[in-house]
């Protein structure tokens, strides 16, 4: 089945897959986590410190992006809002749309991190003397960061393949690459697999960085390898 | 310095665990608290450090005095500066060596130089027979090192006073030992020193004083030697019994 024609469509391909793999989904995929992990780490702050109105606000906050899907969220953005006059371009209004949702997730993961942080560490850091922010900056942030880790990670890579619904707010990452090749060449079955591939060596690739940082992370921690 | 506390309150819900407490340390007293459980020992030193809001109760610390149930933050914060707390279960800092543990709070809260809070944290850890093992985690320590590491903790910044919460309630007998010969050596050395405990050993031959409650209330407040000798209540010679034949086996 594979003649010299599909080998050579595919190898063609396999780079013009591969390059915008490397120049929007990774980007898109490394700004918006960051953003994300910025709007978490807020979010997950204000709920554990009980902040009035605020804590309310995330509450809503989180309920509307885990309660809706990504998809509609992309299309309010950036075929919904140009009818309020904000027209975003689409790499723009991905990374916005993707940072909220990933956000939303990421908080409860950190929220829930946070509590499992024995209480005794708090005042721990209150009897030495810290105040309430040094204690949750120097004490429980970092253990609490620590064991929502190897979550954070599954959302990260989630997230990579997920940036592929860009595709539908006319981003040119990789899925929507190979879509284009596909339109012109019309070989469905060897591209999206192929684009499939390349998905997998980035998630391959995190998954292993993963478990390199974790193994950093583990030495205050009792977990043996 | 000396420490007076006049008429504490403290109710959760319905129970009140605190009924008008009052109780006075001086300066090099070793003050035991002893008690049955349940009887608002602990409460009562978690009150005294804040770590509980009383309801009611005033506090005099080194000639100032303060109202329990309506602390600013900042008299909370600067009180403790000058005070130190040993957890029954260490509560040392887990993602901090145990050097980490003890310059921690001086290099961040007293926002001493690194260098000089190192040194004194070096001291701290030597004192308490902890040298060789400053870079341990604690996960990497046995629960007496741990809270040796703990004392070690609060005698770095140098406290006006120690609170001890039932410093060897969590460990093994035989770990006990090394956790209250230190106490036993800061005592010597003149520490003024609160301790809830349930060790009759230590309150019999290192506390010069002590505080007997039972049901949220001081039953006596005696000299160490007289409590054990000719204690003045019928409750505290009840407490005494039920200890006695327990440590008979």
């Amino acid at each position: 089945m594979i003649n010299e024609h599909l080998a050579a469509i595919l190898a063609d391909s396999f780079w013009k897959i591969l390059l915008p793999g490397l120049t929007v989904t990774i980007p898109l995929t490394v700004i918006a986590f960051s953003l994300a992990m910025v709007i978490a780490v807020t979010a997950a702050l204000i709920q554990f410190a009980r902040v009035k109105i605020l804590r309310h606000l995330c509450r809503f906050y989180i309920w509307v992006f885990r309660g809706t899907p990504l998809l509609v969220q992309l299309f309010v953005v950036f075929y919904g809002m140009p009818r309020i006059g904000i027209v975003i371009e689409p790499f723009p209004a991905a990374v916005i749309v993707f940072s909220i949702n990933e956000g939303a997730y990421c908080a409860e993961i950190i929220r829930a991190a946070l509590e499992s942080v024995p209480p005794g560490q708090l005042e721990a850091g209150y009897c030495v003397g810290m105040s309430y922010l040094q204690t949750m900056r120097r004490i429980i942030l970092p253990q609490a960061m620590r064991t929502a880790f190897p979550s954070l990670s599954n959302s990260l890579i989630a997230m990579v393949k997920d940036t592929s619904l860009a595709a539908n707010i006319t981003v040119v990452e990789m899925f929507r690459a190979a879509e284009l090749i596909n339109a012109r060449v019309y070989e469905p079955l060897a591209l999206y697999i192929e684009v499939g591939l390349i998905y997998l060596m980035f998630s391959t690739v995190l998954t292993k960085l993963q478990s390199m940082g974790e193994k950093r992370l583990n030495v205050y921690t009792n977990r043996e390898e | 310095m000396v420490l007076e506390i006049r008429n504490i309150r403290k109710s959760f819900g319905a129970l009140e665990v605190l009924k008008g407490v009052d109780l006075r340390v001086e300066q090099g007293d070793v003050a035991a608290i002893l008690g049955p459980s349940g009887s608002g020992k602990t409460t009562l030193l978690r009150c005294i450090n804040f770590l509980e809001a009383a309801d009611s109760g005033t506090m005099t610390f080194d000639g100032e005095t303060f109202s329990l149930d309506r602390m600013p933050r900042k008299d909370i914060a600067r009180l403790r500066k000058r005070t130190a707390f040993v957890f029954q279960d260490y509560n040392l800092f887990r993602n901090k060596t145990a050097l980490q543990n003890v310059s921690e709070g001086l290099v961040i809260a007293r926002k001493m130089p690194r260098n000089q809070a190192l040194d004194i944290s070096r001291r701290a850890l030597e004192k308490v027979g902890m040298a060789g093992r400053e870079d341990h985690y604690p996960h990497q320590l046995s629960g007496g090192q741990q809270q040796r590491v703990a004392i070690a903790r609060a005698i770095a910044a140098g406290p006006e006073i120690i609170f001890f919460d039932e410093p060897t309630s969590a460990l093994d007998p035989e770990l006990t030992g090394e956790v209250l010969a230190v106490m036993r050596q800061l005592a010597e050395e003149g520490m003024t020193m609160l301790v809830v405990t349930h060790e009759m050993s230590f309150a019999r031959t290192v506390s010069n004083k002590v505080i007997f409650m039972e049901n949220g209330v001081v039953v006596e407040t005696s000299s160490s030697g007289a409590f054990f000798r000719d204690p003045q209540e019928e409750r505290s010679r009840a407490f005494l019994r039920t200890v006695r034949a327990a440590e008979m086996g």
